[in-house]
């Protein structure tokens, strides 16, 4: 059959223009540019609803948010909110994207500030706050490292978290907790409870790096180590701190016996229910986070424990008292179509001390500025104050934002992995090859 | 053929006419339309769109040239290549195993005088359960501690191995998930062997033909357009394996969703790292879109030549018969 020049022609500029459309909406997002912040609150109190959407889930969670909600409407009655609920982020970036964000988005991880701070996904907050008067000194000084990227500040801090080390005072046998990685291991050794074929009934702590919590960047603090150097290149291979950790970890792991450790760890239930292992009594101390007291009160109300910092290296006692921070984010899409009214609800649930105290109570997470550290109507107790004196602890230490801050903790936790289970000998190595990833990844999406 | 027409002048001037052939030309393209449009958009725009992506740092929100950037990071990712070799073993070893397997299983429910109903509901039922289902329950009936084939094992006095947490056997339990749910494959077989004439057969057991023989020589030649079609859609879905290598890595690596920590991919030592999940984190979690497109542009090409090949032996089957 000939072909049919004029045919094809036409049938391609059928495609051509249908596709033309296409090709326009997959244009790099909206830019809706922020209006220029009004001075304090909402000019004017025309009635106004504004869309929120969290990743709360949970009953009791759903519960306390609303209560804090309630308090904003309380001193905004024109500001009515409405929330979604259970959002992640890569739901925040595509509305982001689609030029169809919410008023205001929250986001339980710091793994994503970098990239909402590059893109412009979340609004340069810093006009908001220079407007507002809002002081930085509201904030501790580690949070300033995970709420904003090279200078830009696009979220706030909402509550934080931190973390430390549960021990089982029974199980303990009146042994005081750990604070060093020697004493830890001592301990451990001493707790652990085997039976007739050496399978662990009880282990005194689970060393392995895939325990639950155990990711190198909650036991990293341990040490003090460093994940990056400033230009964002890899620091790890070149801090020996790093190797220490990982020597005492595959030391311990080793005297467990790694497919016994294996066994036993994967003979745990769910970290989120009742049938978490130190909540069981099959582990005497672990590192976990803050809300882990609300956990216990509410399905192991039995359980008779402490909580500690976590243990250092035995030439790091400075380091004694910190851990881990992190915590939950919220910023204003690019996109927010009531970015005014947006920011006072924002400014609420990050400065207000009463707000930020009522879901602290609530949802036993750290509230994230001083003054509420130092409220009287914070609830306390001798367990949750381990946590709120961790976060004031100058040694404590958080992943400063990074654009490649996922790929990183894989990365590492992947040679971890290796590590530990004896299937990587050379630590040099390993280490080595972590470096060169990471290095190569930011030259692939930074460019450094 | 043509027309004439007075000009305004009065002179008689030639006007093209619409041919019926042109006229037919336009009905055809207008019945072609439809699957034009679909053709654009869903496949053109795409495929044209990603090669464009692919030369360009693409955060999903901001493009920036970087040339040959991303190719040349391909070449020296390690985690692509395992990912690639990890996908073409499931394709060498799953695919012919699935084939064989819901082969003999439809084999063995032709042979039988009574129940064949019932195995033939028992067999495809597991087809019906959902991915992340079936995965789940998989890894919890092989989970070394607490799982119903550890203690049978052990029971028996055999140890049991760490099946999704020992890189060595983590492939093989993946597939042992693939052959449980061969259930869609050993019904078309089942088809396709209910259909081989019997005649054929009662020749072959008059020539002294035994089960084997007959076979060989009866069975296979005639479903093998059948088997070339398992083949086929085997392949292509293979090259697509997700889902189960996904959810048996996450659950097995225990690993939690909490802020603070993340999930490592391909779980134990990359071992279940397939190349669409690769390409997944690549742009939906490192926000890499650039290079998960040069990713995208390489599984469209690998999955173009195996599908020419298999084509190429199944136009080749179709002419012998």
């Amino acid at each position: 059959m000939k072909p049919r020049p004029k045919l094809a022609a036409a049938a391609l500029a059928v495609v051509a223009a249908l596709a033309t459309p296409a090709v326009s909406a997959c244009t790099a997002g909206t830019e809706n540019a922020p209006a220029k912040p009004q001075s304090g609150s909402t000019p004017d109190r025309t009635p106004v609803t504004i869309t929120m959407w969290h990743g709360f889930v949970a009953d009791n969670e759903l519960k306390a948010f609303d209560d804090a909600l309630a308090g904003f409407h309380r001193q905004y009655p024109w500001i009515t909110v409405t929330t979604t609920k259970a959002v992640q982020d890569d739901q925040i970036i595509q509305a982001s994207r689609g030029g169809n964000p919410p008023d205001v988005a929250l986001s339980f991880t710091t793994d994503s500030v970098a990239t909402f701070c590059k893109t412009g996904i979340f609004q340069d907050l810093e006009p908001y706050m220079a407007a507002s008067k809002v002081q930085e000194s509201l904030f501790p000084k580690v949070i300033a490292e995970y709420t904003q990227y090279k200078g830009r500040r696009c979220v706030m801090p909402m509550l934080a978290d931190t973390y430390g080390l549960y021990y089982n005072k029974k199980l303990m046998k009146g042994a005081q907790p750990p604070k060093t990685l020697s004493e830890l291991a001592a301990l451990t050794k001493k707790l652990t409870v085997r039976d007739s074929k050496g399978d662990i009934k009880v282990a005194g702590f689970v060393p392995s790096s895939q325990m639950y919590e155990n990711a190198p960047i909650h036991t990293g603090t341990m040490v003090g180590a460093k994940w990056t150097n400033p230009d964002g290149t890899s620091a790890i291979g070149g801090d020996p701190a790093w190797k220490k950790l990982m020597t005492w970890q595959k030391d311990l792991v080793d005297w467990f016996g790694y497919d016994k450790l294996e066994k036993f760890r994967k003979s745990f239930g769910d970290e989120w229910s009742a049938d978490n292992p130190f909540m069981k009594g099959q582990v005497a101390m672990a590192i976990d986070g803050e809300w882990r007291n609300a956990m216990i009160a509410s399905d192991a109300s039995g359980l008779d424990y402490g909580t500690a910092p976590v243990p250092v290296a035995d030439d790091r006692p400075d380091l004694y008292g910190g851990g881990f921070i992190a915590g939950t984010v919220i910023g204003i899409p690019r996109g927010a179509k009531h970015a005014q009214a947006a920011w006072d609800l924002v400014r609420y649930l990050t400065t207000d001390t009463d707000a930020l105290v009522t879901l602290s109570n609530a949802l036993r997470n750290v509230p994230s500025t001083l003054p509420a550290l130092q409220s009287p109507k914070l609830d306390k107790d001798p367990n949750f104050q381990t946590f709120l004196d961790i976060f004031a602890s100058p040694a404590s230490s958080t992943l400063p934002a990074h654009i490649n801050s996922a790929f990183n903790q894989q990365t590492l936790q992947e040679a971890q992995i290796k590590w530990e289970s004896g299937r990587g000998d050379d630590l040099d190595a390993l280490l080595a090859d972590v470096d060169k990833k990471i290095d190569d990844k930011l030259k692939l999406t930074a460019g450094g | 053929m043509a027309t004439t027409t007075l000009g305004r002048r009065g002179n008689a001037a030639p006007v093209p006419a619409r041919s019926p052939r042109r006229r037919r030309g336009l009905v055809a393209l207008l019945f072609l339309s439809p699957w034009l449009v679909g053709f654009g958009l869903f496949f053109a725009y795409p495929l044209l769109a990603t090669v464009y992506f692919s030369f360009q740092r693409y955060d999903l929100f901001s493009l920036e040239p970087v040339g040959l950037l991303n190719y040349r990071y391909f070449l020296r990712d390690e985690a692509a290549w395992t990912a690639i070799r990890n996908t073409l073993w499931l394709v060498a070893v799953m695919v012919p195993l699935r084939v064989a397997f819901g082969l003999g299983v439809a084999q063995l429910i032709t042979r039988l005088k009574a129940g064949a109903g019932f195995f033939r509901t028992v067999f495809y039922l597991p087809s019906l359960v959902p991915l992340v289902a079936g995965t789940l329950g998989f890894v919890y009936l092989l989970n070394p501690a607490s799982g119903p084939v550890a203690a049978a094992l052990s029971a028996l006095g055999l140890p049991s191995p760490d099946w999704f947490g020992d890189p060595a056997w983590a492939k093989p339990g993946l597939t042992l998930l693939a052959l449980w749910s061969v259930g869609d494959l050993m019904v078309i077989f089942l088809a396709a062997l209910l259909d081989v004439p019997k005649q054929l057969y009662e020749a072959a057991a008059l020539d002294g033909a035994g089960a084997w023989q007959q076979f060989a020589h009866v069975t296979l030649p005639v479903i093998r357009p059948v088997l070339m079609f398992a083949a086929v859609t085997g392949v292509i879905q293979t090259l697509q394996y997700f889902t189960q290598a996904m959810v048996a890595a996450r659950v097995a690596s225990g690993g939690t969703d909490s802020a603070g920590t993340v999930f490592v991919p391909g779980y134990p030592d990359q071992s279940t790292l397939t190349f669409p999940e690769w390409l997944f984190h690549q742009g939906f979690r490192d926000f890499a879109m650039g290079y998960a497109c040069v990713l995208a542009l390489i599984l469209f090409a690998v999955s173009m030549v195996f599908t020419l090949i298999l084509l190429r032996q199944f136009r080749g089957i179709e002419e012998e018969a």
